[in-house]
């Protein structure tokens, strides 16, 4: 049920500003794809036209055809909320419900959904957080609060809370940058697990994990301050590493810039 | 090398206070200055004069202005402190006169205004009424007001104009509001004097606070937790509902209370349009009613010693209404975020 994504000629903006420029690119299914390149150059502006959460932001539009499957998810007659049922999103900084507990906070998706308490609730929050390695942590405080856990705990608990409500992408924006390497270390076993039945997108700063997890690596850069980012190249991840075909690439992933 | 600073002993700042009281007293013995308010006075300026002379000579520079500052803002808070303990303590000596079983559950029909006895209750009940009725009519709209500006208005031209509408609203004179229903609801619709004007004139009053408050609060609740919501799949409206709101539950409480507690006191507007009653009139959809700061205002102009105490008694009542309606809200507050607790 993983899907592809295939972008093309997409244009980001915020207000008048160009944001991100001419993307094309096809994102496999069951595939890990790392997004890397240095601050400001629209990995995570690229990973939110995605699901549309771009456009959340005021004055945000997106030009250019995002095809998922060959279905347009800017078609006019598209819901913007049944694609973002469709394709997941895990943030930078874990955001637990403050007000719900661990248990609540997996159900959430299905809850806020309009579903109904039903019979198969308990195992759905159970798989979901199977699935996120977290349940033996949890599995004795389900009705505690959520943000009551530590940090890594938490972000498990988001992508425990995003996979239960069943997507078929998800998207992944430096999920592993607000924590410390043991937890970092779950969370990157986990996508390896993950990709089994998700697609995975991962935005990160961390060339080594990007290396570690991936298969697919996109290669993100702005010319200047107040330029546009754009796409250099994207290749098979052990390419992208030892030989891309771009210096900028090469100059980028070997640390003599960004 | 740390060089440790000298530093004066723990007690100086009392022996200071000590001194400066003792100076405080010569001084109006053998000058102008008379008074317990000229002692103060003198006291205090003495103490800021002497402590800081003292810590700058032994302590430098450094030490010394954090002493002056350091006693500045205390005074500072002393003196807000003060009117506030006063004018609690003064309304519960005052008000005990009065304030037993007759006083509450006993209304002033019949009763004479030199008389001894009567009571509130009438009072009590149109205000618990009015307020009632006013912030059921109040909440709903303020707290629909507060989510469209802080969720859909910020930019748009309409939101803009809506929170300047409800700025200029938070300074409006009660007496305006009053005035307004007196002449739209009264005198242009033709309806009577009743409670339900009044809940009208204090709604116009609290909407604004409400507004404000509730809004503050709900653009604090961090954007992570709604775009979380959103990535979910969920709508705005359910997230706004869902998410948005029970993580503000707490604010808007305070701010719900803040507005009550805006318009509980109010007079001005009840003049106009409650009118005051001294029977009980426990329909607030017809004819005149009374409330508790009508009832103040009422007894508080008579000559007689009885009515002053009735006066006292009734403030009484309402600086308790306020606190019991404080005390309950933050209760309910906690009962609901724990309910999710655990």
């Amino acid at each position: 049920m993983a899907q592809r994504i295939e972008m093309s000629g997409v244009h980001a903006y915020y207000g008048s500003t160009l944001a991100v420029e001419d993307v094309s690119l096809t994102i496999q299914e069951r595939h890990i794809t790392a997004f890397i390149g240095p601050s400001g150059c629209g990995k995570t502006t690229v990973l939110r036209t995605m699901n549309r959460m771009h456009e959340l932001v005021l004055g945000a539009r997106v030009e250019g055809k995002i095809l998922l499957d060959d279905e347009d998810l800017y078609d006019p007659g598209v819901d913007p909320v049944a694609v973002r049922r469709t394709i997941g999103m895990v943030f930078q900084k874990p955001n637990p419900f403050p007000t719900m507990t661990v248990y609540q906070n997996v159900a959430a998706g299905l809850r806020l959904n309009g579903a109904r308490r039903g019979r198969g609730s308990d195992e759905l929050v159970e798989q979901a957080l199977r699935r996120a390695n977290l349940w033996d942590e949890v599995k004795d405080r389900l009705h505690r609060p959520g943000a009551g856990l530590s940090g890594g705990q938490q972000q498990r608990l988001c992508i425990a809370r995003a996979i239960a409500v069943e997507p078929e992408v998800l998207l992944m924006d430096e999920p592993c940058s607000a924590l410390d390497p043991i937890s970092t270390l779950a969370i990157e076993d986990l996508m390896l697990e993950l990709k089994e039945r998700f697609t995975i997108v991962i935005v990160t700063h961390n060339m080594a994990q990007a290396a570690r997890v991936s298969q697919t690596t996109a290669f993100f850069t702005i010319a200047g301050a107040g330029q546009p980012g754009r796409l250099v190249e994207m290749g098979p991840t052990a390419t992208i590493f030892s030989t891309p075909s771009q210096k900028t690439t090469e100059d980028y992933v070997t640390g003599r810039f960004g | 090398m740390i060089t440790r600073g000298r530093r004066l002993p723990r007690w100086t700042p009392y022996a200071v206070a000590g001194g400066s009281l003792a100076v405080a007293e010569v001084t109006e013995k053998t000058t102008v200055v008379s008074g317990r308010s000229g002692v103060v006075l003198v006291a205090v300026a003495t103490y800021l004069v002497a402590s800081t002379a003292i810590s700058a000579g032994v302590e430098g520079r450094r030490r010394c202005i954090d002493r002056l500052a350091g006693t500045l803002l205390g005074a500072a808070l002393l003196m807000a402190l003060i009117p506030l303990v006063l004018v609690l303590g003064y309304t519960v000596a005052q008000g005990m006169h009065r304030f037993d079983a007759t006083f509450l559950l006993h209304s002033m029909r019949n009763v004479a205004e030199q008389q001894p006895g009567g009571g509130a209750y009438q009072a009590i009940l149109g205000t618990i009424e009015q307020v009632g009725i006013a912030a059921a009519l109040a909440v709903p709209i303020g707290l629909g007001v507060a989510v469209y500006l802080a969720e859909y208005g910020h930019a748009a031209r309409l939101g803009r104009a809506v929170g300047l509408v409800v700025d200029v609203m938070t300074g409006l004179p009660s007496i305006v509001a009053g005035l307004f229903i007196y002449a739209f609801w009264i005198l242009l619709l033709g309806f009577s004097f009743s409670g339900f004007a009044g809940s009208l004139a204090l709604a116009v009053l609290m909407l604004p606070t409400v507004v404000r408050s509730t809004e503050e609060i709900i653009r604090l609740v961090p954007h992570g937790l709604r775009e979380a919501s959103l990535a979910l799949g969920v709508p705005v409206w359910r997230t706004i509902l869902k998410v948005v709101l029970p993580t503000a539950l707490t604010g808007i409480v305070t701010g719900v209370m803040l507005g009550i507690a805006r318009v509980i006191g109010e007079t001005a507007p009840l003049l106009l349009t409650v009118f005051g009653n001294p029977s009980i009139n426990a329909d607030p959809f017809s004819g005149a009613q009374s409330g508790l700061p009508l009832f103040i205002f009422n007894e508080a102009q008579q000559p007689y010693p009885a009515a002053i105490d009735r006066a006292w008694a009734a403030a009484l009542a309402l600086v308790l209404i306020i606190l019991g309606l404080n005390v309950a809200a933050r209760l309910l507050a906690r009962v609901a975020s724990t309910v999710n607790r655990r």
